[in-house]
């Protein structure tokens, strides 16, 4: 009997020879992440529970986004605590400015193939697209492995979603995760490993990958992972020969297979307020917006400013619509401003805001009043996530986001593109 | 513990998320008691002041699904609620939760007759559910995860468990 990738990994990492699905294992934990909004709870935890000294101060990585730049007056506070903790335990990975965390992890290279990570937040799953066993948990349990560098999780049974094909003109990686997540629900894949598998998916970059594990958790996810490769091992730079374990077996056991057409994927839209209310852009064709968001750890990324920068390039943006563009890192704003993606955005209208969490997670940077609607590139069109209760989101590619912004209405990408 | 839980239903739907349950405009808030005015702030704004200790939330499917957010359930504890009864949770949630006191149980039959209101008992002897005549079945927890929540969840549950 063989193994999937996520059971294979957990092997590796707890030098079992076997294991099934439900089983509850000890995992040894390669590295943490915790962000600003949760880092005082953790640490308050972390001291409750009677420990003094974190067990590696190399394995912790603290990251500020979710209140940078702070918005109100007692943010900072946040800050301060985490800062202090920091200094006092000799934790140097301290990122203050310098993006969004999912999007930081891997590319600082924290998460490389076949590391078990945990993260504060939800969206950790973005980390199996590098081909690590990554997930959310809560703040109690971070501050449990802050003292003892391991977590109890229970092995998911795993789900394999295979795309194979070409995709057509206009549809994204985003198209697909929202397609996925549409057909099996926002709890499809509850406590499953997601094995995002094809030659579709081999044809994605990196960031693609990581936009299709980022919304795993969508879907109720454990875990959501991509088999590394070349493009993976020279990404997170390591040797790929030292990593031939990660690729299911081929008599692997799936709680479900799931086979998806590529050439038969549209541009889709998730309409207001669950991820699974997932419809074809054409059917929303006209629907006024006021506010377009291209950012994020789903679709912040170079590839996903520059597909905007493609439609946007010479136009201006409808005068009504606010076009808030937020991207994922300082090195993603950096080299889009490099290659004049940054400008051509401004040009057509564009507000560019820090590359931090801000409107996604509704605390700063484009707050919306009840009765507006947005066309919005990142994962969750929950009721008021980006302000007012009455606010509504729909969730599209980098692609339909830009097409809308410039329309001042949801339209289909594909005519604006060659 | 106390194996007996009877309180008032409040009454919520399918895939209550922890951003309903408390948004992130109110997770910088200092403390949990400070933050728990503002639960369920998108949908039902009034609910923090009409929830009594021992009361009962009902709920559909895929209850607190969304983020990692740990003062999603702080906050319910905080308020006093009994216990969470859905048709099922979200894995997060799910840990957070006993993590915190807060005790979840799951049953398919009652939400779809439970109203607001109604009065529900729950036996965790017998590991039954009861609403007037009806009665239902539900899953037995643990013994230690009893004592985890009845201790007030992780964090207490080992200090005790260490100070002996």
């Amino acid at each position: 009997m063989g193994y999937t990738l996520a059971e294979k990994l957990l092997m590796k990492n707890t030098g079992k020879t076997s294991l099934k699905p439900g089983e509850l294992l000890t995992v040894n934990v390669d590295r943490v992440m915790v962000h600003d909004l949760f880092a005082p709870f953790v640490i308050e935890k972390f001291r409750e529970m009677g420990f003094a000294k974190v067990w590696d101060v190399n394995k912790i990585v603290f990251i500020y986004d979710h209140l940078v730049p702070t918005s109100f007056i007692e943010d900072s506070r946040h800050h301060k605590i985490t800062d202090q903790f920091a200094a006092e335990q000799g934790i140097k990975n301290v990122h203050r400015a310098d993006g969004v965390c999912h999007q930081l992890m891997p590319e600082l290279r924290y998460v490389t193939p076949g590391n078990v990570v945990f993260g504060t937040d939800s969206h950790t799953t973005t980390y199996g697209a590098v081909g690590a066993f990554a997930a959310g948990i809560g703040y109690t349990e971070m501050a449990a492995i802050f003292g003892t560098g391991r977590l109890w999780i229970k092995v998911p049974a795993t789900m394999r979603i295979n795309v194979n094909g070409k995709l057509p003109k206009g549809v994204y990686a985003k198209d697909i995760i929202l397609r996925i997540i549409g057909d099996i629900g926002v709890d499809g894949a509850t406590y499953k490993a997601m094995e995002f598998g094809g030659t579709t998916i081999r044809e994605l970059s990196v960031a693609g990958r990581m936009t299709l594990c980022n919304m795993a958790v969508e879907a109720g996810a454990k875990v959501g992972m991509v088999e590394p490769d070349e493009k993976t091992f020279t990404f997170s730079g390591v040797n790929g020969k030292e990593f031939g374990y990660l690729q299911s077996d081929p008599d692997a056991v799936y709680e479900k297979v799931i086979d998806y057409d590529a050439s038969q994927l549209r541009p889709v839209v998730a309409c207001p307020s669950n991820v699974d209310k997932v419809k074809d852009v054409e059917e929303l064709n006209g629907v006024k917006i006021d506010q377009a968001f291209l950012g994020s750890c789903t679709n912040g990324r170079l590839e996903d400013l520059e597909v905007a920068a493609g439609i946007l390039k010479g136009r201006k943006i409808a005068p009504y619509v606010r076009f808030i563009v937020t991207p994922a890192s300082r090195s993603v704003f950096a080299e889009a401003v490099k290659r004049g993606i940054i400008s051509t955005l401004m040009e057509a209208g564009a507000i560019v805001t820090p590359p931090a969490c801000g409107l996604c997670c509704g605390r700063s940077g484009g707050i919306v009043s009840d009765g507006e609607r947005v066309i919005a590139s990142n994962n969750r069109n929950f009721l008021g996530r980006m302000g007012g209760p009455k606010s509504e989101i729909f969730l599209a590619s980098p692609a339909t986001v830009a097409a809308s912004a410039l329309e001042g209405k949801i339209v289909d990408p594909r005519s604006y593109l060659q | 513990m106390n194996k007996l839980i009877q309180g008032k239903v409040w009454k919520l739907g399918d895939d209550i998320d922890t951003d309903i349950i408390i948004p992130t405009q109110f997770l910088a808030l200092k403390t949990v008691e400070e933050m728990k005015k503002f639960a369920f702030y998108p949908l039902r704004p009034d609910l923090p002041g009409l929830i009594k200790p021992g009361d009962i939330i009902v709920a559909g499917k895929n209850f607190g699904c969304g983020s990692s957010r740990e003062q999603a359930p702080a906050i319910l504890a905080a308020l006093g609620v009994g216990c969470v009864i859905a048709k099922s949770y979200a894995r997060i949630f799910y840990r957070n939760a006993f993590n915190n006191g807060l005790l979840l149980l799951e049953s398919a039959e009652l939400t779809d007759v439970a109203n607001e209101g109604d009065t529900v008992s729950v036996n965790l002897e017998t590991n039954r559910i009861s609403l007037e005549d009806q009665q239902f079945a539900i899953m037995p927890v643990p013994d230690d995860l009893l004592e985890m929540v009845a201790a007030g969840g992780l964090v207490p549950f080992m200090r005790k468990r260490n100070a002996k």
